[in-house]
């Protein structure tokens, strides 16, 4: 177990560097750069500028000397855009915003999700399965850039019940309505994969050896069931919570969360290639840390998995 | 009075393509510590027999009829009435001990929950009890085994595991429903060695779910042939081995291969068993049977005794047949 969390840690280190390099060369293709802009700068400030930043280096001089600073001092470099703020102060302000809504998002797309996913299955056919598979098309269909303004429409302008927008230190009444537009569409997902590795699991013979035991159903669901029904869901969460906790962009722009989302679409579109670059590593390292935790909770469910 | 009474048995399945016949007004009855052999083919309904007396019929099934156990009605009981029977009066054991024993959970737990439920013991006693019953179906070095996951132990083991969880709490009823079909060949032997070894130990009745009559012969007082969801020939198995009175039955027991018997042909019935959404309009047997005649296409044959313990469902006189 501890041998396979170390290997698996060590090589995150070749995809980072991989997720660097391509994420570097695929930024600097692209036509223009930071300072490009409508009002063209004169030639001669706009090398001086580059050669401050050291634009001006040949590129793999400067992938090796960004990789060089974030290896030795932690060190994204500085924004481009905002002239004196770093990367780490962004994302250092943006991040915990994001990871709070996020984290409140996910847990409530889990919990709903699970439940509703476990009441079609286990009463499958009847009205409770038809009700619970329509909330969960429902909310399916309806994308968080569409839920959020009627969220506010409805809570904000008709009601007067809760504040359109803003942050304000994550007190509840902010965090509600980005929680909802959030988590509902994966709570969907949650419940269609819940429900049919349920039925499936619900149809198989070592339930039916449990039922011939006479253990009554709540065993048979908690004790025989769940777990290998969760194993789906499980290897859907993993992903889907690195999503919830960085690529907010939507939730950020109509609420003005001042999450992580809104400044990565922001440097993208400045061409802001340090901020860019510093939440793709954020994102990468989330990915491989919470693919990690997967595999852990596998091994830990399915005793035929040895790590 | 009988252990278990079983009196015109139906089981009708609505399937999308219609309704499936799966059973048809089969009877039997089998007394204390004795054994009864289901025998038919795949599709022959010996299953879902098994499944309607253990009330696990998938949901889409309905019965009618009546199962008696021990002089109570025992069919159509709601699931939470059942569950004081299962395990705990009457066990099964299943046709793949690969799938129908939990992979996730330990062999422990899964023995352990069945005396903690029906015995309300403690979870040390339960797990001390279930080591015991592990070895009295011969596992060795049960003590250590017992807290396995069932992917550890090879198949012929796991089907032990199997028969010492389905006696765990003494039934006095066990149903084997084909407990061999998925094990070797020198497997099979023992465990049905194992099987009356231990019915002579416990003293429960069995009720053998089968294909193989080789199976049969040495180890059921009563046979019940089954096809097409209706009883051909009942009666006590040596007699009905010796002198076949169906003429299905002399066709099973003609393809059971022999030793010695080298060069010949194996001999087979001709012909499929019976699609269950349009069966036969008359003998369920009759589209494959060699000896049938107009009566037999058109009309379904009774089932009657022909001897005091004997009796055939066929339209045409033992002689005839012969």
């Amino acid at each position: 177990m501890t041998a396979f969390i170390i290997k698996r840690l060590l090589s995150a280190i070749p995809t980072l560097l991989i997720l660097i390099i391509f994420s570097f060369l695929l930024m600097h293709s692209a036509p223009g750069g930071p300072f490009s802009s409508d009002r063209p700068l004169p030639p001669e400030v706009l090398a001086n500028i580059e050669a401050k930043y050291h634009l001006d280096d040949p590129l793999p001089l400067q992938i090796w000397n960004y990789v060089v600073g974030v290896v030795t001092q932690f060190d994204f470099g500085p924004s481009f855009q905002y002239k004196d703020r770093t990367v780490n102060e962004i994302i250092g302000q943006g991040f915990p915003v994001t990871l709070t809504y996020g984290t409140i998002s996910f847990v409530v797309a889990v919990v709903f999700g699970c439940a509703l996913g476990m009441m079609a299955a286990l009463k499958q056919n009847t009205w409770l399965d038809y009700l619970a598979v329509g909330i969960s098309i429902g909310a399916q269909v309806l994308p968080n850039f569409v839920m959020a303004p009627i969220l506010v429409l409805i809570f904000t302008l008709w009601l007067g019940w809760l504040p359109g927008g803003g942050w304000n230190g994550g007190a509840w009444p902010y965090l509600i309505m980005p929680v909802i537009a959030l988590s509902t569409s994966f709570m969907a997902s949650i419940a269609r994969i819940m429900r049919s590795s349920l039925l499936e699991v619900m149809h198989s013979n070592f339930i039916r050896t449990a039922r011939a035991k006479g253990l009554p159903s709540r065993d048979i669901l908690f004790q025989h069931a769940l777990k290998p029904a969760m194993l789906p869901v499980i290897s859907y969460l993993g992903p889907t919570f690195v999503i919830m906790i960085t690529g907010s962009v939507v939730i950020d722009l109509y609420f003005t969360t001042g999450g992580i989302g809104q400044a990565f679409v922001n440097s993208a579109l400045n061409r802001d290639y340090s901020v860019m670059m510093g939440i793709t590593i954020l994102v990468g390292c989330l990915t491989i840390f919470f693919n990690l935790i997967v595999d852990i909770l596998y091994a830990w469910i399915d005793p035929k998995i040895k790590l | 009075m009988s252990l278990l009474e079983v009196e015109n048995l139906s089981v009708t399945f609505t399937t999308p393509d219609g309704q499936v016949r799966a059973v048809q007004d089969v009877s039997f009855s089998l007394g204390e510590q004795k054994t009864l052999a289901i025998v038919g083919e795949s599709g022959s309904g010996k299953s879902q027999t098994a499944f309607s007396i253990m009330g696990l019929l998938a949901p889409n099934g309905q019965t009618s009829g009546s199962i008696k156990f021990d002089g109570t009605e025992i069919l159509g009981l709601p699931e939470t009435e059942l569950n004081a029977y299962r395990a705990a009066q009457i066990a099964m054991i299943f046709q793949d001990p690969m799938t129908s024993l939990n992979p996730y959970l330990r062999v422990s737990k899964q023995m352990a929950e069945v005396l903690m439920r029906h015995k309300g013991m403690s979870k040390t006693d339960a797990i001390n009890d279930s080591i015991k019953m592990l070895d009295a179906v011969k596992i060795p070095d049960p003590a250590r085994r017992v807290h396995m996951y069932p992917h550890e132990f090879s198949g012929g083991m796991r089907q032990r595991v199997m028969i010492a969880m389905a006696l765990l709490c003494h039934p006095r009823l066990v149903i084997a429903d084909e407990p061999t079909t998925a094990l070797d060949v020198t497997v099979q032997a023992q465990i049905m060695d194992l099987l009356s070894d231990l019915q002579s130990d416990f003293g429960m009745s069995i009720v053998l779910i089968t294909h193989d009559l080789g199976v049969v012969k040495g180890s059921c007082e009563e046979t019940l042939v089954l096809y097409g969801g209706r009883v051909m020939e009942t009666g006590p198995t040596d007699q009905m081995f010796a002198e076949p009175a169906h003429p299905y039955t002399r066709g099973l027991l003609k393809a059971v291969p022999r030793l010695g018997s080298t060069g010949a042909e194996l001999a087979t019935i001709p012909g499929n068993p019976p699609n269950m959404l349009r069966p036969p309009k008359g003998c369920a047997f009759s589209p494959r049977c060699g000896f049938a005649n107009e009566q037999c296409n058109s009309a379904k044959p009774a089932l009657e005794f022909f001897d005091a313990k004997r009796s055939r469902a066929c339209h045409l006189t033992r002689e005839q047949i012969a």
